[in-house]
């Protein structure tokens, strides 16, 4: 079995994986990352969107392999000392989440969305959330998270 | 302590754990020794078996066992209950065919279960399924709703004629045909409530473990009602007693009903953990979860609406025909008949009605509860058909409304369908819904759309549902095998804290932040200090689970009688501390007091003395303070209220944009606004997604799912749905302690028909006059397009 070696969270990470093992695989049963969720299995829920230097993928649409040498960062490595990443902090704030599953795949979506667009319109919100499911909530309030969350991160 | 009480919009609890990865669903929970298993499925709509040979599978690596149904019927096990009966109008009892959870001799749908592998990986379980053969004799399939009771339709079932599972009716046939009999106009409307897939975000899973020193058995499950899995599948389908069976369901990513049900992995999970002697872990992929988990609606209906010459409302006649799948699944008969024939007076005074629903089994995945169940089917109905009646009638489609509804001064009201509603008001809902719509300034709107070339629309649905489920005399003289109450547990810590175990069960809903309200606006006591437990049958006393909008209503409400008891035991303790009359303890914000002096006591104090009972009435009161109340509700609650949807289509493409969608909901004491104005978010999104995007798709021949993945089943998505105006209006429920009426599935309830009468509101100009959900781009263009001719004669 292909051994593969990466940073997650800011930590290095082994381990051997089956050549057809996924990222979402290795994260969640190798390095007990549950926080990153399955939520399909074509990749259209956007329930497992992890960072891979620093750009928001699907973990189930890249083989561990496919990762080796990256840094990875999974809803783990979010919050800081206890505190909430800004953009958690606003999905609480505005009740953006209800069930939790498919929070991971938004926070860290809208992470990324924010670092590029540091202003989204509720347009920019809707267009770049549209390969992430949610069954809970409607997504009004998860726009409304996913912009004060971004200005939030400008401060 | 305003800040975290009753009506306060309270940040919730749960949220840290969800937001930082930290929340424990059922695949996040890895047990020692654990086992995988994977279920072999059926690809075949409705096929015998004649043989299957597992040898192969058996010495694939790594695997474990491989079970089949023969093994499992050799072992004596039981079949899946049903947990309702419904009588048919000639008193007999529906047809209840077994439910076997693996399949001997006959797959009846695609995704039937036919084999159980268990590996040391899941892989290594997958690709050895793979490697049995299974030898199937195809049959000619049925899964056609409107056909299924036809003559010449194939048999699901020998025992179940013409596919008929019960014929029933409810109302007065009589009195509403001599209503139509002096009926100035009868407006009539053919209508399918197609079916859809639940689709929580969480994919089932199971895990289940057996110990062999204590005989105990656990079962992790994704679970709306753990307590009700327990009994379901411990006393009639494994045979295991409640003492030594415990049922978990963890963090739960989602339900809305398709989590409620006992299902087939769970027993087969259970009884295969007790021959391994290892943990067996399952989780459902998406492809799998879209063939076995239950699915919703699927109604095909006529209905009739008699009216006098000014557009009163005289009768209402409905025939529906309900698909219940190949199997009953839990809860299924219920949901056509009393959660549905008996929402069909709606917000209206219909003096007459009567319905008949002829439930039929098809080839297809089990119908079970689906947010609503059966309320939206009844709304869509109803709204779809009073829109008509207005058309029809050339009156003003609000005006018309107004006309029928139950007056304020009218409650309570006595529906000629079962139910009495104890309080609504439906004007001021209706009222206020037209303001934030500006439904005024509609027209202009229209017109300034038209010069762009599209379609604009306005619809409205004024809606009512019964929720709160249930009062266990009323629903067991309907059929239901089981009560309705709920429980609470309230845990009095010595030092103050508190924990609540509720029988109930938070899958979104934010009990643990809603229900620790409760208690803080109660004892004074501030949320910091507050546990709400759900979902463990070792912890909490028993419960019924979380459907229906009955969280708050009765669990709620099972919560506050517990707590009255802490109370009422606690002024007990602070009367002998503070040597006073008991009359004369006055608890408020925290603090007794003896009436009309300055002596006081915290209620820390008081539940420390209640567990160091040195100085304390010992012979008059145990010590301790913890209670539990069983809270069974007196009357179902009545939620209503208005939604208002507008639309625009692009006449060139059939495409409908969302605009804006307006609500103002009944939904009685509101406790967290901001979870409630969260729970109509989510049931408006889901509604919407019937009337514009989902729809299950059987093909009729070879009875496939043809919507088995999101590539094929229309997700609403953010850049489908717009923000939405929320508000309620709310009247108090008049028979629980808390007023509540519950607000889960009013989005799902109302929204379907506001969004349809929007897009046929846009079309009218056209000459569209119906259409059938989901209005998708290629629905609404062939519309567009069939009209053209007749448009072009006139």
């Amino acid at each position: 079995m292909p051994t593969v070696s990466m940073t997650v969270n800011g930590k290095a990470a082994t381990g051997n994986v089956e050549g057809r093992t996924l990222l979402v695989q290795f994260l969640r049963d190798q390095l007990e990352l549950t926080g990153t969720h399955i939520g399909c299995d074509t990749s259209q829920c956007g329930a497992c969107v992890v960072h891979v230097d620093g750009k928001s993928v699907k973990s189930c649409t890249l083989l561990a392999v496919q990762a080796n040498g990256a840094k990875v960062t999974t809803i783990e490595g979010l919050a800081r000392n206890g505190d909430l990443h800004p953009m958690q902090a606003a999905f609480k704030e505005h009740h953006g989440l209800q069930c939790g599953y498919c929070t991971p795949g938004m926070v860290m979506s809208a992470v990324d969305l924010a670092s590029r667009n540091s202003d989204p319109s509720e347009q920019d919100v809707r267009e770049w959330l549209e390969g992430n499911i949610c069954r809970c909530t409607g997504y009004h309030n998860i726009v409304k998270a996913v912009q004060a969350g971004a200005r939030a991160m400008r401060r | 302590m305003a800040d975290t009480g009753i009506g306060a919009p309270v940040r919730r609890k749960e949220d840290f754990r969800f937001l930082t990865g930290r929340g424990s669903y059922t695949d996040d929970i890895n047990r020692h020794g654990q086992t995988y298993a994977y279920i072999l499925r059926s690809p075949y709509a409705f096929a015998k078996i004649k043989k299957i040979d597992t040898s192969k599978a058996k010495r694939a690596p790594g695997v474990v066992i491989v079970l089949t149904g023969a093994d499992y019927a050799a072992d004596g096990k039981g079949g899946i209950p049903c947990g309702w009966q419904i009588h048919s109008k000639d008193g007999s009892p529906m047809i209840e065919p077994p439910h076997p959870p693996l399949v001997a001799d006959m797959v009846r749908h695609v995704g039937d279960q036919v084999a159980l592998v268990i590996a040391e990986t899941k892989a290594q379980a997958r690709d050895a399924a793979e490697l049995i053969e299974v030898v199937y004799e195809e049959m000619k399939p049925i899964v056609d709703t409107a056909s299924a009771a036809k003559p010449g339709a194939p048999q699901v079932w020998p025992q179940a004629k013409d596919n008929t599972c019960y014929d029933w009716h409810l109302g007065d046939k009589a009195a509403t045909d001599a209503a139509f009999a002096k009926a100035a106009h009868v407006t009539k409307l053919d209508l399918v409530n197609q079916r859809l897939i639940a689709n929580a975000m969480e994919p089932r899973a199971a895990i289940a473990e057996y110990d062999r020193a204590t005989g105990n058995y656990t079962l992790f499950t994704t679970s709306q009602n753990p307590h009700v899995i327990r009994l379901l599948m411990g006393a009639f389908v494994l045979q295991i007693p409640e003492s030594k069976l415990r049922v978990v369901a963890p963090d739960v990513g989602g339900g809305f009903g398709s989590k409620i049900f006992h299902y087939a992995e769970e027993a087969i999970l259970t009884w295969a953990a007790g021959k391994v002697g290892r943990p067996i872990k399952w989780t459902a992929d998406r492809s799998e979860s879209f063939t076995s988990d239950a699915q919703g609606r699927d109604h095909v209906s006529h209905a009739e609406l008699a009216m006098d010459k000014d557009g009163k409302f005289l009768g209402l006649r409905v025939s529906t025909v309900a698909n219940m799948g190949a199997y009953l699944s839990t809860f299924a008969p219920c949901v056509p008949t009393y959660l549905y024939g008996t929402l069909l007076a709606g917000v209206y005074a219909t003096p007459a009605i009567y319905v008949e629903v002829r439930a039929v089994f098809t080839n297809t995945v089990p119908v079970d509860a689906y947010r609503g169940a059966g309320r939206p089917e009844a709304t869509y109905l109803l709204e779809r058909l009073v829109e008509k009646a207005a058309r029809e009638m050339k009156m003003d489609r609000a005006e018309l409304r107004r006309k029928n509804f139950i007056p304020r001064d009218g409650f309570p009201y006595q529906t000629p369908v079962a139910l009495q509603y104890d309080s609504g008001d439906y004007h001021s809902t209706l009222d206020i819904a037209l303001k934030n719509s500006d439904w005024a300034g509609f027209e202009k709107r229209r017109a300034e759309a038209k010069g762009r070339g599209m379609l604009r629309g306005i619809g409205i649905s004024t809606y009512l549902e019964a929720c709160g489920i249930a009062p266990s005399a009323v629903v067991g003289s309907l059929g239901a095998r089981a009560g309705l109450y709920e429980t609470a547990n309230v845990r009095v810590h010595p030092t103050g804290s508190v924990t609540v175990f509720t029988g109930t069960h938070s899958h979104g809903q934010g009990h643990e932040t809603t229900f620790a309200q409760i208690v803080s606006s109660t004892l004074g006591i501030t949320m910091e200090n507050i546990e709400v437990v759900h979902g463990d049958t070792n912890k909490i006393p028993f419960g019924m689970g979380t459907y229906g909008s009955r969280s708050l209503a009765v669990g709620g409400s099972a919560l506050v009688k517990a707590l009255d008891k802490i109370v009422t035991k606690a002024k007990r303790i602070a009367a002998h501390l503070m040597e006073a009359s008991v009359a004369d303890i006055e608890f408020k914000d925290g603090v007794f007091k003896v009436a009309g002096t300055d002596k006081t006591l915290p209620f820390g104090q008081v539940a420390l003395t209640a567990y160091v009972p040195h100085n304390y009435p010992i012979t008059e009161l145990e010590p301790g303070l913890e209670e539990t109340s069983f809270y069974d509700p007196l009357n179902f609650t009545y939620p209503g209220g208005c939604h208002i949807c507008e639309v625009e289509i692009d006449p060139e493409t059939g495409v409908t944009k969302l605009i804006n969608f307006t609500a103002c909901d009944d939904v009685g004491r509101v406790i967290n606004p901001m979870i409630v104005e969260g729970q109509v978010h989510g049931g408006l999104a889901q509604g919407i997604g019937q009337a514009l995007f989902e729809r299950a798709v059987y093909d009729n021949a070879s009875g496939q799912l043809l919507s088995g993945s999101y590539m094929d089943y229309c997700m609403p998505r953010a850049d489908d749905l717009c923000s939405f105006t929320v508000s309620t209006h709310n009247t108090m429920c008049t028979h629980n302690p808390l007023g509540s009426k519950g607000v889960g599935e009013v989005g799902a309830i109302g929204s379907p028909p506001a969004v349809i009468n929007a897009v046929l509101d846009a079309l009218l100009p056209l000459g569209v006059s119906d259409i059938t959900m989901p209005a998708s781009p290629h629905r609404v263009w062939q519309a567009i397009q069939a009209a053209k001719p007749a448009k072009a004669a006139e």
